[in-house]
């Protein structure tokens, strides 16, 4: 324990790090109002892609509804702010859609976590969907049109430290007993159950925890660009996720965290070819899956513990 | 009552074009278990491919649907050979197929938007509209044709698949491509027969669907690319029977939901139907239950 605690103590360090310097670079004017935006996004694709990667590579369930859930997050902060413009609404409304979506994931996982892999699938995509739907239909979403002139609570800080916050519950889940619980059912469900592990429990726990991450992404998202409409959460922003998450690797959360990093300046950079943009974009990704179909790492994780333990090691190897 | 009656046989024209992509879906997830993203694109292809053929060319409407098949059927080879073979040898995971697959679908429709600009062209009309009235009910010629061309691709595909050597072939790799592999069978070479089927029926779709809607754009393939999609999984993917019922049963739900006066809830109700079917029969209405190991 005392050890792990260190470890952790290192992983908050490196996450400030990393805050301090996107701070003082904004304060030496390096980076300006576009990149903090884009900056933003990238952290909102960090909290999307890790918790897409909680579903898809550690508990091996293959789902396409991540936009569903983002739906439910965007629009739970977009109509409590709407009557409740503080910051702690927005704390609050955060919440709200944290506990919609993962009830709306209990209600979803139970049944369809028993269909395998394309079936899985495509009934978590039509799950999405009917969400999608349902708020284009209803009143208080303002249908179609959606939701304007949102006060902007979200900024790129505040979502720094969601995204750290998110990625270290995720992988200290995963390094629990009920992260090998959820790893066993993925390897291998009948042996998993053989020895006790129930698998549709744990592939449960994963998928809601999973969606609870999507939603808060969805919260961050709809109060950073102050406005949010159904079309923002079709079976494309699904996609795009699930696109982070294979680039990065099946499997590895910081593969996930680069490659939503990757991704975010790709866009930018091919931002400058106009309509060719997609063009490059589409023709990247195929070259990029036929040359690396592990991904950028594979299933390779970067791990605090283990850096230092080789660091020590080999100090003790030269003496 | 009338209006009920009316929009069921709309229904079935509507789900014949979702049943031929369907039917291609269906094949390639079949024999590779690959869910084939661009196939939707390919129909736009064919769609645009009968377009130019009929605006500049002026060829007949059946040389054009014979031509847009067969070029469609180049694509999709092409698509195989190019994006998906060398992962298939490199022994790829699925989900890295799948997002080539979706990278496939990607450039056909960016490309496709930058060559020809993104707007919505009309589809000229190679065949004179007629309307029929048999008792209170109108039909077109087009819908006529429409079921009667899907209705026979459908036959046709069933006999090459179930009577013919490469049909067997197909069957042999879908069951397990390195037994058949072991047995002399061109693994390589049958796959590439069903990506060229399942392209040529999604090019006869577009130009039947460009005919039908009178007009087409690049992005016209998403929308029908996935809910044939799920027509092939409501009827169980790898039967080509359950492909055409499902098929023509989003098509009935579509236009019923019309009816009902809830179209905006359309896509929903496709969906709560898919998933109720799937959680009754996992394997969709004809899927084959297949055996887990231990």
């Amino acid at each position: 324990m005392k050890r792990n605690l260190r470890e952790q103590f290192i992983w908050l360090l490196i996450a400030f790090g990393g805050w301090l310097i996107i701070d003082l670079l904004t304060f030496g004017g390096v980076i300006n109002s576009f990149m903090l935006t884009i900056i933003t996004m990238i952290e909102i694709n960090v909290i999307l892609a890790v918790s897409l990667n909680l579903i898809l590579g550690i508990s091996g369930q293959f789902s396409l509804g991540h936009a569903g859930f983002m739906a439910i997050g965007a629009y739970a902060s977009a109509i409590i702010t709407q009557s409740l413009p503080t910051i702690w609404g927005f704390f609050l409304s955060i919440v709200v859609g944290i506990v919609i979506a993962s009830f709306i994931a209990l209600i979803e996982g139970i049944p369809t976590l028993r269909l395998k892999g394309d079936y899985l699938a495509i009934a978590t995509l039509g799950v999405s969907e009917i969400i999608r739907i349902t708020i284009n239909n209803l009143e208080i979403t303002n249908g179609p049109k959606g939701i304007y002139n949102l006060p902007q609570f979200s900024n790129w800080s505040l979502v720094y430290i969601f995204a750290c916050i998110v990625t270290l519950i995720i992988v200290n889940l995963i390094h629990s007993k009920t992260g090998r619980a959820i790893l066993a059912v993925r390897d291998n469900e009948i042996a998993a159950s053989a020895v006790g592990v129930n698998p549709t429990k744990y592939k449960v726990i994963a998928f809601t925890i999973g969606a609870a991450g999507a939603s808060l992404a969805g919260s961050l998202y709809a109060n950073y660009i102050q406005s949010v409409t159904p079309g923002d959460f079709t079976f494309m922003q699904s996609i795009s996720v699930l696109i982070m998450v294979v680039l990065g690797g099946v499997g590895s959360i910081t593969g996930s965290v680069l490659a939503a990093v990757v991704l975010g300046v790709v866009d930018t950079v091919l931002q400058n070819y106009g309509a060719l943009r997609m063009v490059l974009y589409s023709l990247i990704l195929i070259i990029f899956m036929l040359f690396r179909p592990a991904g950028f790492l594979g299933n390779w994780e970067f791990s605090v513990k283990r850096f230092f333990t080789k660091q020590k090691s080999s100090r003790e190897n030269k003496s | 009552m009338e209006e009920l009656i009316q929009q069921l046989f709309n229904g079935v024209f509507l789900g014949s074009i979702y049943a031929l992509l369907a039917l291609g879906y269906t094949m390639v997830y079949g024999i590779i278990g690959l869910i084939n993203f661009a196939h939707g694109d390919v129909y736009m292809i064919g769609a645009f491919i009968g377009f130019f053929l009929i605006t500049n060319l002026h060829l007949n409407f059946w040389v054009t649907l014979i031509l847009t098949m067969g070029m469609c059927a180049l694509v999709g080879m092409l698509i195989e050979f190019l994006a998906y073979r060398p992962l298939r040898h490199h022994g790829a995971p699925k989900i890295t197929s799948l997002i080539t697959a979706i990278g496939v679908s990607f450039l056909l429709e960016n490309g496709m938007s930058f060559l020809f600009g993104g707007d919505s062209r009309s589809f000229p009309q190679a065949i004179k509209l007629v309307n029929f009235k048999i008792g209170f009910i109108h039909i077109t010629n087009i819908q006529l044709l429409i079921l009667i061309v899907s209705i026979a691709l459908m036959v046709l595909l069933q006999f090459v698949v179930q009577k013919t050597k490469m049909g067997r072939a197909m069957r042999a790799v879908s069951v397990d491509q390195e037994a058949a592999n072991i047995v002399g069978i061109k693994v390589d070479q049958t796959i590439s027969f069903t990506f060229a089927i399942g392209s040529a029926l999604a090019g006869a779709a577009g130009v039947l669907i460009g005919l039908y809607y009178n007009s087409l754009d690049p992005l016209m393939g998403m929308a029908p690319g996935i809910k044939s999609f799920i027509a092939a999984v409501f009827g169980g993917i790898g039967s080509i029977p359950g492909a055409a019922i499902g098929g023509w049963l989003i098509g009935l739900i579509e236009t019923l939901t019309f009816t009902l006066g809830i179209s905006s809830w359309k896509d929903a109700v496709v969906y709560a139907v898919l998933i109720v079917v799937l959680l009754v029969r996992p394997n969709g209405i004809f899927g084959k239950k297949a055996g887990e190991k231990v």
